[in-house]
């Protein structure tokens, strides 16, 4: 029973992961570039929800739509400032410069919110349920996190397969050369790409915070980390690869934390990430790329 | 020697870089000498070789070899430790002129070996599988040195991976290693002249590398790693020599810049310093020792430069770092800027072409 | 209108000349702390009320008038030797910081080596104080807090058994739990394993807690700041998990955290110098200067401690008789010496009748708190 409630522990927590991975994978998937500033637009939206709904009591579903719609706006902004003008740049300039809008929305949000940590108040207001006589809890939160992660990923699935647009994201991400030659709006696509990323990053900022409700200008930094290594875990750019990624480390971080160390989760998890990508080097459900000469 | 302009390539960039290190030597020491150099100027000296150290060095895997790094500070950790850890123990009832060296290769050595380590697995990934693997080990060895403590007393050594208090140690104890606190107390020794020096061996040794065959091979493999075994090279065998050269010239850095401070800490050395070497990489353009060092410079500089700005210095900073990777990458802002030097200097131009595709 | 404005600016012009008659010692005092990253929340509230402070000073119109510069050191020892140099520059004659542990530690063999005083809010380690005899600390040390919780715990007989989770990539929280520990081994408390987690790993701490109720803990130690422990509490009640929890002066700030449902927080116990819901004047008082500089914040303890750092400053400086055109060593032989001797005590925000020893560290007295109804309320 003991390993039963740890384990639910560990969903809870890579459930967050997989939701996070989902943007991010989406983002690598389309523009072939790891985002490093998901993360704080992560803690953005997470601010948004905040000002609305923990102090404003706004409904908490208007609250994440209206977190959606500033993250979006930002996620577009961010992608028409500082990436847009390095399409055909060595792939490292957009690394850097996605480091750099990093750091540039961590100390915005310290001089415009301070650093001092808000405590959230979960938007879930059911209670989960308790099994064994309650020797088992499932919160509300994990319930509304894994629901929303699923949906999240099919709906993407079945977007990128079945919708026009979807299929030109599709295209780009194959051969973006290709691509423009048949007339796709390239661009345009990248930056749909940028803006649904942004909005699924708002929810994902919405839910981290429900399970875990510190708040503070660095929030989305290190689950914005865990989250980019469960997508390489599960293989980057492939969207069940990012959700069975997050779910699995989410496991063994609060696994190693029971039964082996404390101090030593991380380390773990990295260990167990290595040793992965050595079996398989392109992870879990990643495509395996034969290059052509 | 050949004449001026007809000079072998490899020789000027040789040149210009050892001039840039012996101009920049120069400067500093007139600066002491006349007495105008500020305590925060001179503060800033042993992190600024360290820096221009790690730069050169993860130019070596980023630059020549091709593959993207994100765990370069854990080499840089992994000599200070070790390289400390002697300094602070054994090295201490040794003069200076002994303990130091020994620090140094002490370091040098335990970086190399981690660079055995990692780079087994990881050259056999390519691209961000590399990267994160590469961040990965960095924080795994931040972790672990976090959770680290060592004490001596009179029964020998104990080692623990929990806390302080599980070591039980008599009451004559002394702590060597403190988890989270690192190794404290440390005899500072480093001087300006040590960096210097460090950074002449190592450019020698990058610079030579470069030129050698083995050199040749590691750019053939970045450039076209199929053509490169199909021509018989022997990829692994050249990728390591890139990689863990790197990390031996990186745990020199780390032991440099631990003998600067009276304390060492495993936090110091987390994927964001790796980030910043990399930026000073990336900056200073890939495979351009002379730009990373000037990068290493300008990037460890500024944030105190910007001191003035009080609470929007790292804002500044932010915007700054974005702003200088658009002008100088953006392909648009790249034929501006050529454009622009064409009207003023046409040969020129032609030059700055020509090392843009280098 | 004119007439007035004449008059004024005579008054204003007279008065400078007054002022200036007095020849009042203007001294500079460097602060340094960590104001962006992570950290950042500890360095600003230092400099916030060290700000406050200073301008106390100076309105009191003494002998002594202070100048103050705080430097952002973004938590890390290398930007904090950086800063420190800065200030020096600047002409910093004494210096009241660095507020987190490892760069105080860092900064202090450089203040050992220029012999500059360094009169320490908030670094508690004992390694900080052992690094020189010109350092000093305002806050307890860690051994201190860990001594005194376990025979608190013991004395009182809290718990039977106690469970503990502990920040182990923060020296603060490992300091206080190594003391725990052994103290606790001595008095005979019954402490299960220690739980911990990392700055790296501190988005879930549901685990620990878990740990903690499988063990059969009724009484939690808590020797971290209030933000993680924020987390544990309410991971405590969504687990229907009824336990007692005992922190440390780190706990302070948890009733005023933003958006934090203080019914969770109700029988927490803390050992601590400094609460801002205390009623005395001097509290009050401050509490209400921060609040109006701040537009509105509540200080937590590192606020406390930087302003009793400027006032401690400002008593020994006076009764010292420092000038300014005395050098940094100067002042600080003569504050060292002023300091350590037998009448110097200071009452201040975090503790009434401060006094110190030549090891650095300060002696005063922590007080036991429970929380009631939302509020501190002395414990007995």
């Amino acid at each position: 029973m003991q390993f039963l409630s740890y384990l639910v522990r560990g969903i809870s927590l890579g459930s967050v992961y997989a939701l996070i991975a989902l943007g991010y994978t989406m983002v690598y998937g389309i523009a072939k570039m790891l985002n490093f500033a998901h993360g704080d637009v992560i803690m953005v939206g997470g601010y948004m929800v905040f000002f609305t709904f923990c102090k404003n009591q706004v409904p908490p579903v208007l609250a994440v739509l209206f977190a959606m719609c500033v993250c979006t706006l930002l996620g577009i902004t961010i992608e028409k400032i500082a990436y847009k003008p390095l399409r055909g740049a060595p792939k490292l300039a957009v690394l850097i410069t996605a480091i750099g809008v990093s750091y540039f929305l961590q100390n915005s949000a310290m001089l415009l919110w301070k650093s001092d940590p808000k405590s959230f108040t979960s938007i879930v207001s059911f209670d989960g349920v308790t099994l064994f006589d309650g020797n088992l809890q499932i919160s509300g939160e994990t319930i509304v996190t894994i629901l929303v992660s699923v949906v999240i990923m099919i709906a993407l699935m079945l977007f990128v397969k079945k919708t026009k647009p979807g299929r030109a994201m599709q295209a780009v991400s194959e051969d973006r050369g290709a691509a423009l030659l048949m007339g796709i709006n390239v661009n345009g696509v990248i930056s749909m790409t940028f803006a649904i990323g942004s909005a699924l990053a708002a929810i994902a900022g919405a839910l981290l915070l429900s399970s875990y409700p510190t708040l503070t200008p660095t929030t989305g930094a290190m689950p914005g980390i865990k989250a980019f290594v469960a997508a390489v875990f599960g293989g980057i750019g492939s969207l069940p690869g990012a959700f069975i990624g997050g779910i699995l480390l989410g496991v063994i971080e609060n696994l190693s934390k029971a039964y082996i160390s404390t101090q030593l989760a991380d380390a773990i998890v990295f260990l167990v990430l290595i040793i992965v990508l050595l079996v398989k080097p392109t992870g879990l459900l990643g495509k395996k790329t034969t290059v052509k000469v | 020697m050949e004449k001026k302009g007809k000079m072998k390539k490899t020789t000027k960039t040789t040149l210009t870089t050892f001039g840039f290190v012996a101009v920049f030597w120069a400067v500093i020491e007139i600066l002491t000498v006349s007495g105008h150099l500020s305590s925060k100027l001179n503060g800033l000296l042993i992190p600024v070789c360290a820096y221009m150290i790690m730069a050169i060095s993860l130019n070596l895997v980023v630059g020549f070899l091709g593959e993207l790094s994100l765990g370069h500070a854990a080499f840089m950790s992994a000599g200070a430790f070790a390289g400390i850890f002697f300094y602070t123990t054994a090295g201490a009832e040794l003069p200076v002129y002994v303990s130091v060296p020994v620090s140094f290769l002490i370091g040098g050595l335990a970086a190399g070996i981690l660079g055995v380590i990692v780079g087994v697995p990881v050259l056999r990934l390519s691209g961000d599988y590399l990267a994160i693997v590469t961040l990965a080990s960095g924080e795994i060895l931040k972790n672990v040195l976090c959770a680290l403590y060592i004490g001596k007393d009179s029964e020998g050594i104990h080692m623990s991976l929990k806390d302080q208090f599980s070591l039980g140690m008599a009451p004559d104890g002394k702590m060597l290693m403190k988890g989270a606190m690192g190794i404290t107390g440390i005899k500072k020794f480093a001087n300006f002249s040590v960096g210097v020096v460090l950074i002449v061996i190592t450019l020698i040794f990058v610079l030579n590398l470069m030129n050698s065959r083995a050199g040749r091979a590691i750019t053939a493999i970045r450039d076209d790693e199929i053509a490169a075994r199909a021509a018989g090279l022997d990829l692994t065998r050249y990728k390591m020599i890139a990689f863990v050269s790197a990390a031996v010239f990186a745990g020199f850095a780390g032991v440099l810049y631990a003998l600067n401070y009276s304390a060492l800490v495993a936090d110091k050395f987390d994927y964001n310093l790796s980030i910043n070497v990399l930026v000073m990489v990336v900056l200073g353009g890939m495979g351009n020792i002379l730009g990373g060092m000037i990068a290493a410079i300008i990037l460890t500089i500024l944030p105190e430069l910007l001191r003035g700005f009080s609470q929007y210095r790292m804002f500044i900073y932010s915007i700054v770092l974005i702003v200088m990777m658009l002008f100088n990458q953006a392909p648009a802002f790249v034929s501006w800027r050529q454009r622009l030097m064409a009207r003023i200097r046409p040969k020129a131009a032609g030059k700055q072409d020509g090392k843009e595709e280098q | 209108m004119k007439k007035v404005l004449s008059v004024v600016l005579t008054g204003a012009l007279a008065a400078s000349f007054v002022m200036s008659a007095c020849a009042a010692e203007t001294i500079k005092i460097g602060g340094i702390g960590p104001t962006t990253g992570p950290a950042a929340i500890y360095g600003s509230n230092v400099k916030n009320a060290m700000e406050i402070a200073v301008e106390e000073v100076n309105a009191e119109g003494g002998d002594i008038q202070f100048e103050l510069e705080f430097e952002d050191d973004q938590h890390d020892p290398e930007v904090s030797v950086n800063a420190y140099n800065h200030l020096k520059d600047w002409g910093m004659q004494i210096l009241g910081g660095t507020v987190t542990t490892n760069p105080c530690l860092a900064v202090g063999a450089e203040a050992v080596s220029d012999n500059m005083l360094l009169l320490t809010p908030s670094a508690s380690s004992q390694d900080v104080i052992d690094t020189g005899d010109n350092i000093f600390q305002v806050c307890f040390t860690d051994p201190n807090q860990g001594i005194a919780s376990a025979d608190y715990i013991s004395n009182q007989e809290l718990g039977t058994k106690i469970g503990v989770i502990y920040n182990s990539s923060d020296p603060y929280s490992t300091g206080i739990l190594s003391n725990f520990l052994a103290e606790a081994a001595e008095v005979g408390l019954d402490v299960l394993d220690p739980q911990a987690f990392t700055d790296d790993n501190s988005t879930d701490l549901t685990t620990q807690v878990q740990a903690c109720k499988d063990g059969g803990a009724d009484l939690i130690f808590l020797p971290i700041y209030y933000t993680p422990a924020s987390q544990i509490l309410k991971a405590a009640d969504d687990m229907n998990y009824d336990v007692k929890f005992f922190g440390v002066d780190g706990m302070d700030g948890i009733l005023s955290l933003e958006g934090f449902d203080t019914s969770l927080a109700e029988g927490v116990m803390l050992l601590t110098p400094f609460v801002a819901t205390a009623t005395d004047d001097a509290t009050v008082a401050f509490v209400k200067a921060y609040a109006d500089k701040t537009g509105g914040d509540i200080p937590n303890q590192f606020a406390a401690d930087g302003y009793d750092v400027v006032k401690a400053l400002y008593k020994a400086c006076t009764e010292a008789g420092v000038t300014e055109d005395m050098s940094p060593s100067d002042i600080c032989e003569a504050l060292k010496e002023v300091m350590t001797s037998d009448d110097f005590s200071y009452d201040g925000l975090t503790g009434s009748d401060m006094t110190w020893d030549a090891s650095g560290a300060v002696s005063k007295a922590p007080h036991g708190l429970i929380i009631e109804n939302g509020e501190y309320q002395p414990m007995d």
